[in-house]
């Protein structure tokens, strides 16, 4: 009992030590600039209380919970592949790109700067942008990433031809969804690559490329967090541009319909 | 009071539903793939009831707290109307919260170590703890003028594909020059500087200031400031990387 409340007095210094530059610069321009109060100081400060406890607590959770598991099943799938083969034969990992896929999904979904997100688009363009299809769309584009990553450490193939080809995908979807969306989408790509999803997908690209034969751990392991950060702006892009094509062309039919 | 409680059950909630996918994908893999027993239950439950408990006090402080503090700041500042004062809390900002980010600390300590395998710079560790102090600073800046600069085009309005595309293509330019070892370093640092309270902080800010100048939209323009600060890391990652 003792130690846990040693352990979270710990964990609450070190995210009060990350906070407290914001914190310092919010108040040193709020007092020195503005020179007011600014309006309902008692809720902004138990919300930043709060925003301090439940992280403490959420990163706890994590370490106690998620980290061991995620990275114990990341070290064992890829250990099983390589037990499995002499050769490097890609196919042979199917089940490391399946877990990737799963859980670059599923920690997306959790992470909390992308909900934060979510509910801002959604409160900004009343309701025209959902929180919760939003935050899919991104899981989507964050699993995809996350499994074609390890293809690539799989494959040894460069990380240039992969960045420059999802780039060239993002330039042209730019300019064929609504510009409504666009800054938002770009958002995207940053807000997934947090506390959750970090540790968990480092640690699945570092312990594939320990496993298969050939590949080093520092040319090879870095990049899924890359494939994590662009893939999500396709997905939400392609997302958007998929429902404005559906709904002109509902609209459209309506219209024959009406004609007729 | 019950208001509040009302409000924490629903938030509570909620983070069940959001942790449900992670408790599944790893059951499954567990039971069906892994076949091995589970480490340690009792302490994983409790785990599990720290982050859903953790994510709804989070989530909730975030729309009573930190929501608010951004959007007033923003609001004020563009009332006040002094256009120094607001890029001087835009550089602060970018800066502040990344020189002292976790994330980036880590990213560091790797990149020197990457660098010392490589014999850029001298393999003891005084020489690559300095590699790493620098990069740090050196992102932490880029950071600050990243989010100046994604401010100044709230301001103005400028369209933001233009800067994304350009930054895109600095990015691969610069990748063909760049020494092989640091572009996965590069690459993954985009992600680090956004941190789980540094992104709901920036985007009230940016949407807060979008929908206090007149003209602005708040979709159109308050969105984006995340993007610039994952985009600027890696150029200043990659040209590190070049010029030591």
């Amino acid at each position: 009992m003792l130690e846990s409340l040693t352990l979270f007095g710990q964990t609450l210094m070190y995210t009060l030590r990350d906070v407290s530059p914001i914190i310092i610069i919010l108040v040193l321009f709020q007092v020195a600039v503005l020179r007011r109060k600014p309006p309902n100081i008692g809720g902004i400060v138990t919300g930043s209380v709060m925003v301090l406890l439940g992280l403490a607590l959420f990163l706890i959770g994590l370490d106690q919970a998620l980290f061991p598991i995620g990275e114990t099943m990341a070290r064992q799938l890829t250990e099983e592949a390589r037990a499995l083969v002499g050769a490097v034969q890609w196919e042979d990992y199917w089940l490391v790109y399946l877990f990737a896929a799963a859980i670059g999904f599923a920690t997306t979904v959790a992470e909390p700067s992308l909900i934060a997100v979510g509910l801002k688009a959604e409160e900004v363009s009343s309701g025209a942008v959902n929180a919760g299809g939003l935050r899919i769309a991104v899981a989507v584009g964050v699993a995809v990433g996350v499994a074609l990553g390890c293809f690539r450490i799989v494959t040894g193939t460069s990380l240039l031809w992969y960045i420059l080809g999802a780039y060239v995908v993002v330039i042209v979807q730019t300019f064929l969804s609504s510009r409504m969306i666009v800054p938002l989408a770009y958002d995207s790509g940053g807000v997934t690559t947090s506390t959750v999803t970090v540790p968990v997908v480092t640690a699945l690209g570092l312990g594939l490329a320990a496993n298969v034969p050939g590949r080093s751990p520092l040319i090879d392991g870095f990049g899924l967090i890359a494939f994590a950060s662009v893939f999500p702006i396709i997905s939400v892009l392609g997302y958007a541009i998929a429902a404005d094509w559906l709904q002109r062309w509902r609209r459209r039919r309506e219209h024959q319909e009406v004609e007729l | 009071m019950l208001r509040f409680a009302l409000a924490m059950a629903k938030r509570i909630l909620g983070a069940v539903r959001d942790l449900f996918p992670i408790i599944a994908v790893i059951v499954f893999f567990q039971v069906v793939v892994v076949r091995e027993p589970f480490p340690d239950v009792a302490s994983v439950a409790v785990g599990l009831v720290c982050v859903v408990v953790g994510l709804a006090l989070f989530i909730q402080g975030l729309e009573s707290g930190l929501f608010p503090l951004g959007e007033a700041l923003a609001q004020g500042m563009a009332q006040k109307g002094s256009t120094a004062a607001l890029l001087a809390l835009a550089f602060s900002l970018g800066f502040g919260t990344t020189v002292a980010e976790p994330a980036l600390i880590a990213v560091a300590a790797e990149a020197a170590e990457v660098a010392a395998e490589a014999r850029f710079i001298g393999y003891s560790q005084a020489s690559q703890d300095r590699y790493a102090l620098e990069l740090r600073v050196v992102v932490a800046v880029a950071v600050g003028l990243a989010i100046l600069l994604g401010v100044l085009r709230i301001l103005k309005g400028w369209p933001i594909h233009r800067f994304i595309i350009g930054g895109y293509i600095v990015v691969l330019v610069m990748t063909v020059f760049a020494p092989e070892e640091i572009v996965g370093v590069a690459y993954d640092s985009g992600g680090v500087t956004t941190s789980t309270i540094t992104v709901p902080l920036i985007t009230a800010l940016g949407v807060g200031l979008a929908s206090a100048i007149r003209g602005r939209n708040p979709m159109l323009d308050g969105f984006g400031l995340i993007a610039f600060a994952s985009l600027s890391p890696m150029i200043c990652v990659l040209g590190y990387g070049m010029v030591s």
